[in-house]
């Protein structure tokens, strides 16, 4: 009962959030200097039938957000016939517009795009967090040895080392042992099987191992002084009375109270697990959404841009409401705020 | 007959730059089988500490520099940490303070009972362990279905009876039970008190009642034993405490309490603060404080005397 | 005053702070000097030939040259200006930003408490880089303009941390008092509470600016910095895209560890702050007890280690 008014509020924001993003991101690219969507009936390089496309799409040729003349008429409903109503509506229709360079739908590409870079954060959040976690909880559970020190030094080193230049070491130390660039090597199809897939994954190892350690130092961080705190209260002190040992202790009164701030600091760390895509694409020449971003913002292609924005903040809105979720059913005193 | 008996146990806290504070010296008694101790003092006296002492459950800077710990002929305090976890929960089993963080709050409270009985083999199987759980809470006076809520859906004093059902788990001899009714309304305190007397009856416990609250003292307990700055001020029946308290500390105690015989007459308090542990005095550690003190008293520390059978005081100023 | 003493007193011993410490201090004087330390001035035309782009280091140039046959030690000293510049004035503005929500959000409360914490929850949701990338692409490059984007994107978390804070501050006697005595909200903010919260403020601070810097750098590798002038992220930027196939790693590799030099440095005086601030635990209950029973000498414990007092 409790429960469900937290994850009540919790969607509640999740969906304002989400609104506020739509409109924000409609805003931002027309009000911004050197009006790109202007730019699009301008630019040489769509067809004629794309640009006729987009202006019916977008309503190119109707006022932006409100018509006043009309709503002064008192047709309230054509006074809403604007650019921003047919972005919704096109948004809704899951129609993002067209890609300057490359001439396709902005979705179209997305979608490609999208399971690759999925991949690779997955896994490397995945990894980060089962190292953090340990590397964490043993930084605590040895507290003041030197083993800690060292665990800890080692974090703090990797917090301050840019995705994108442990990215380029990790490519220069690898050189001819493991490829570099791209998702897979030219030419191989999915249809060739288990060659197609195991290059995948060895393309997919260099900027995995990057990602994970960068994030697995925040993670330990955390963990570490979550579970220090742990380790203090007193009912760590009732476990050792009754006579449970060290690793039953850990096991079953520690870990699931230290873990909790840590589902709350993913969800927290997803912006910047994002950037920190961006980054390791690049460097990596991989073709995933990152990249795109990337090359969207060299090439100037403000629909891919704008469209990668949405899909990016939407994922991020949509695993932070996860996050919430799990945090709900891992802590029994969650209570309406 | 003697279940438990404590001689000379000392107590030092480490601190950062290694200096060792005294919280315990040279405490000692002997708790009858069957009867109830209570361990009084302020807060800070080190009551709590010497009962970490006994169950050797002291935090990290915590070191027992000397004493012995008797019970069923073993000392304990000789015993290998192996050892030790045959006795603890077993036979001596312990009720924190605070029993608002004493539980962990993220799993049910029947598991966290169950624990301590799967543990120590009192029953096998998680059915079995059930049963027992649901026997020990309505042994403390709540019902069993209790046992798959959270801490947090408990009140303060279900809480404290459900530590109290913890502790009893594995049908302990002894039950320290360390300011159990702090922190709880004067209702619920009565409840918590009238319980721990019925439980002692029913199972023929032995119970050191860590307080400073004299009145619970007064209530269940047989023998006294006075603690100030780490050491004993006096220790002795109950009755001789509260009609005859030779101690100064103690008997300023007793005329802070109020006395229901006598509502009109004014409540005494002791002027100054307790010595802090970096910096004892020499002498008698109550002396600073004392009302009754000579040249001596702040030159030597008294030693415990008994200067009556089974009244036993420590004050240059009290002759046996 | 008194507290700030104490904590340079207690911060001077620790290693890890100090050393921090110098690593920052070694780059600011690099940076303050740059005029009198760098052998060539980046800015300046010079004429090269084929022969000197990407040359490796010489007598001349202790790092070699870069892509256009520029001294790479020179830019690489001036650089320091830009990340030094763009990580203190972004995080001065965060630090503004972030401390005065978290003030007002904290000890006003009510409905503008919350609706601010909710605009510091939208933030925290929206992808940081991303949105970088699209402000500064709209908007073109410039040093004013990434100071802006990185400085009204980071003040989230210094907002949460100064407000919780200050609810804790708040219902403390001190502050019943000051109201009791009818002072108003602002005057016990600025007299009162801002006080007691500065100490967190500086250590959150520190750590805020290595964010600052390694954010500028990340846009700057990534091609959206000022390109007027010389940072280490570009310098990344040109070296990544024309010196890693020639192997040039002497203008590869400096800027790169010139970073994480810095951000290293400011972390650790960053770390070693807060636990000076909001000191944790040393211990925990997870120990060796053997130690516990040090008995006196002579009467050995059998079956433990030597239990001797440390």
């Amino acid at each position: 009962m409790q429960r469900s008014d937290y994850l009540i509020r919790k969607v509640f924001f999740a969906l304002a959030t989400l609104v506020v993003v739509i409109v924000f991101n409609f805003f931002l690219f027309r009000i911004l200097p050197g009006d790109p969507i202007k730019a699009i009936v301008r630019s040489p390089r769509l067809t004629r039938e794309a640009k006729e496309r987009l202006r019916v799409d977008f309503g190119l040729d109707k006022p932006v957000f409100l018509d006043a003349e009309q709503l002064r008429e008192g047709d309230v409903v054509g006074a809403f016939d604007s650019q921003f109503t047919a972005y919704v509506r096109a948004l809704l229709r899951g129609n993002l517009g067209i890609s300057f360079r490359s001439r396709r739908d902005v979705s179209e590409v997305l979608a490609e795009r999208v399971w690759r870079t999925v991949v690779l954060v997955a896994g490397a959040e995945t990894l980060a967090l089962v190292f953090g976690m340990a590397l964490g909880l043993v930084a605590a559970w040895r507290r003041g040895t030197r083993l800690e020190m060292t665990i800890l030094l080692c974090a703090l080193f990797s917090w301050g080392l840019p995705n994108f230049f442990l990215g380029i070491i990790l490519l220069i130390l690898a050189r001819g042992h493991l490829p570099v660039g791209g998702m897979v090597i030219p030419g191989l199809k999915p249809e060739a099987g288990w060659t197609y897939w195991a290059d995948v994954g060895k393309h997919l190892i260099l900027p995995t191992i990057t990602m994970t350690i960068v994030y697995t130092s925040s993670y330990v961080l955390i963990m570490r002084s979550s579970v220090v705190e742990v380790l203090s209260e007193d009912y760590i002190l009732t476990a050792k009375a009754k006579g449970l040992n060290t690793f039953q202790i850990l096991r079953d009164h520690a870990l699931k109270n230290a873990m909790l701030p840590m589902v709350t600091m993913v969800a927290l760390n997803l912006g910047y697990t994002v950037g920190g895509a961006i980054q390791v694409e690049t460097v990596f020449s991989r073709p995933g959404i990152g990249r795109l971003m990337y090359d969207a913002v060299m090439k100037r292609d403000y629909p891919v841009l704008q469209g990668t924005f949405l899909l990016l903040a939407v994922s991020v809105i949509a695993a932070n409401l996860l996050a919430d979720i799990v945090y709900s059913v891992l802590d029994p005193r969650v209570k309406a705020e | 007959m003697a279940i438990l008996e404590v001689r000379n146990l000392s107590v030092n806290y480490l601190t950062d730059n290694g200096t060792a504070l005294h919280a315990v010296e040279g405490v000692g008694f002997s708790l009858e089988q069957g009867s109830s101790l209570g361990l009084v003092g302020e807060s800070g006296c080190g009551k709590t500490t010497a009962m970490l002492g006994v169950l050797r459950l002291l935090p990290a800077e915590g070191r027992i520099v000397s004493g012995e710990v008797w019970y069923e002929g073993m000392d304990l305090l000789r015993l290998s940490e192996r050892g030790m976890g045959e006795y603890r929960w077993t036979k001596m089993a312990i009720v924190f303070q605070g029993a608002m963080n004493a539980l962990n709050p993220v799993r049910r409270v029947g598991d966290q009972i169950a624990e301590a009985i799967m543990l120590h083999g009192v029953a096998t199987g998680k059915k079995a362990a059930s049963k027992r759980v649901g026997e020990l809470l309505e042994m403390v006076g709540m019902t069993a279905e209790m046992a798959g809520r959270y801490p947090h859906q408990y009140s303060g004093g279900m809480r404290q009876r459900a530590m109290i059902a913890m502790a009893l788990a594995c049908s302990p001899d002894i039950l320290i039970a360390d300011e159990p009714t702090t922190a709880l309304d004067v209702m619920i305190q009565a409840q918590i008190l009238d319980l721990l007397q019925h439980l002692q009856k029913e199972l023929e416990l032995s119970v050191i009642l860590v307080t400073h609250d004299l009145g619970v003292v007064a209530e269940i307990c047989d023998d006294v034993l006075v603690m100030y700055g780490g050491k004993t001020a006096e220790y002795a029946g109950v009755d001789v405490i509260y009609n005859d308290p030779l101690h100064p500390y103690t008997q300023r105690l007793m005329q802070a309490f109020p006395d229901i015989d006598n509502p009109t007459s004014s409540l005494a308090s002791i002027p100054g603060y307790p010595p802090p542990l970096d910096a004892l005095p020499a002498g008698c550690r109550f002396e600073p404080r004392c009302h009754c003190k000579s040249g001596i008293c702040a030159v030597e520390s008294p030693p415990l005397v008994a200067v009556k059978p089974g009244h036993y005081v420590a004050c240059h100023e009290v002759k046996g | 005053m008194e507290q700030f003493k104490h904590i340079w007193r207690t911060f001077r011993h620790r290693p890890m702070g100090m050393l921090g410490g110098l690593m920052l201090f070694s780059v600011v004087f690099v940076a303050i000097f740059a005029p009198w330390l760098a052998p060539y001035d980046p800015k300046e035309r010079i004429d090269v030939e084929p022969g000197d782009l990407l040359a490796p280091p010489d007598s001349e140039h202790l790092l070699g040259r870069d892509d256009a046959g520029k001294d790479v030690l020179s830019q690489l000293i001036y650089g320091a200006r830009v990340s030094l510049t763009v990580g203190f004035v972004a995080s001065l503005m965060s630090m503004f930003i972030g401390t005065s929500v978290g003030l007002v959000a904290g000890y006003f409360g009510g409905r503008i408490g919350n609706a601010l914490m909710r605009l510091v929850d939208f933030l925290l949701v929206i992808p940081d880089l991303p949105l970088m990338l699209v402000f500064i692409t709209m908007w073109g490059r410039g040093l004013w303009k990434i100071i802006l984007v990185i400085g009204l994107l980071g003040w989230t978390s210094t907002a949460r941390l100064v407000r919780s804070q200050v609810l804790s501050i708040k219902e403390r006697q001190f502050i019943l008092r000051a109201r009791a005595i009818g002072a108003g909200g602002l005057r016990i903010i600025a007299r009162h509470i801002f006080p007691q919260v500065l100490p967190l403020i500086l250590a959150d601070a520190v750590l805020s600016i290595s964010g600052a810097i390694i954010a500028e750098s990340s846009l700057s590798f990534l091609g959206l910095g000022d390109p007027m002038l010389v940072s280490w992220g570009m310098m990344l930027n040109f070296a990544f895209e024309r010196a890693i196939s020639r192997r040039a790693w002497w203008f590869l590799l400096p800027p790169g560890f010139a970073i994480v030099w810095v951000s290293v440095g400011l972390i650790m005086m960053g770390n070693t702050l807060e636990e000076i601030v909001n000191p944790r635990l040393k211990t925990h209950h997870l120990f060796d007890p053997r130690h516990m029973v040090a008995l006196i000498a002579g009467v050995r414990p059998e079956g433990q280690a030597e239990g001797g007092v440390e």
